[in-house]
């Protein structure tokens, strides 16, 4: 199965749409509530951070019956120190990200202790492409 | 706690639509902080906030938090109730500060997490 979303930067209403929908198909599914709320966590954490510090953005979701794979791309800033920016803590949150609860500089870490493999490819000026995946039993 | 007993205690008001009757609380948390309340591993929860809009529902709606208690009069919006309703989540509005409404039910029982 594959589903596509979009995610528009600074547009905090819709903020959590997809992981949203993911999570009503995996609970239709059947999948593990647990493993379910690990794989929308992180993915929320990373439609959020497309939402903070990105124009805009991809989302593909692919289902299979033993694992789901989730790659987001935006257009965006990139991340220059992709080391640094997993560091708990590091934020270049804006007044208004923080404003809605955002901000911390914990969500990279927090999608790498959900996941069961997470990669991150940035260019600076163009974009990030960070994907998981996780497995369904 | 039932959500009944819980309002009882911080004088609060649910404005959700919800099968709130079948809830059992046991354990709270209180932050304005949602990426510190992504990164919690919780079961039976209920989040105590300052923090009143959207993306308040959607942190819980992802970490399976079926209760939400409003500090120191913050309301939620319409927008807000028909988000949770539709997530089976429950918003109680509270008069009394975070930190009141922490003590209060703590002595009445609530878990902290650490
Ligand atoms: N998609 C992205 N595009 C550009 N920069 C990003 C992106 N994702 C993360 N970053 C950078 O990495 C930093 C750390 O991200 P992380 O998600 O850990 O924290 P945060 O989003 O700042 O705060 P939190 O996730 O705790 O709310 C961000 O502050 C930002 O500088
Ligand atoms: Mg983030």
């Amino acid at each position: 199965m594959e589903f596509e979303y979009k995610v528009e930067g600074g547009d905090f209403t819709n903020a959590g749409s997809a992981s949203s929908s993911v999570k009503k198909t995996l609970k239709k599914l059947n999948v593990d509530p647990k493993i379910t709320r690990k794989i929308v966590v992180a993915l929320y954490e990373a439609e959020v951070n497309i939402v903070a510090h990105a124009y805009r953005g991809d989302i593909l979701v692919k289902i299979s019956p033993e694992q789901i794979n989730i790659t987001l791309t935006d257009e965006g800033p990139g991340i220059e120190n992709i080391e640094q920016a997993m560091v708990e803590g590091y934020s270049t949150a804006s007044a208004k990200v923080r404003e809605m609860g955002f901000g911390a500089g914990m969500g990279l870490a927090n999608i790498k202790k959900n996941t069961d493999q997470m990669n991150i490819q940035s260019e600076v000026g163009k974009g990030t492409v960070l994907s998981f995946t996780n497995f369904l039993s | 706690m039932t959500v009944d007993e819980i309002v009882e205690v911080i004088e609060g008001v649910v404005v959700t639509k919800t099968d709130a009757d079948s809830l059992e609380i046991e354990y709270a948390m209180a932050s304005d902080l949602m990426s510190d309340v992504l990164t919690l591993d919780t079961e039976n929860a209920a989040l105590i906030t300052g923090l009143s809009n959207i993306q308040t529902i959607r942190t819980v709606e992802m970490q399976d938090i079926q209760c939400i208690i409003l500090a120191r009069g913050k309301r939620a919006t319409a927008e807000m109730i028909k988000l949770a309703e539709q997530d089976n989540i429950t918003i109680i509005e509270s008069p009394y500060a975070m930190y009141r409404i922490s003590g209060v039910l703590y002595q009445a029982g609530i878990k902290p997490h650490y």
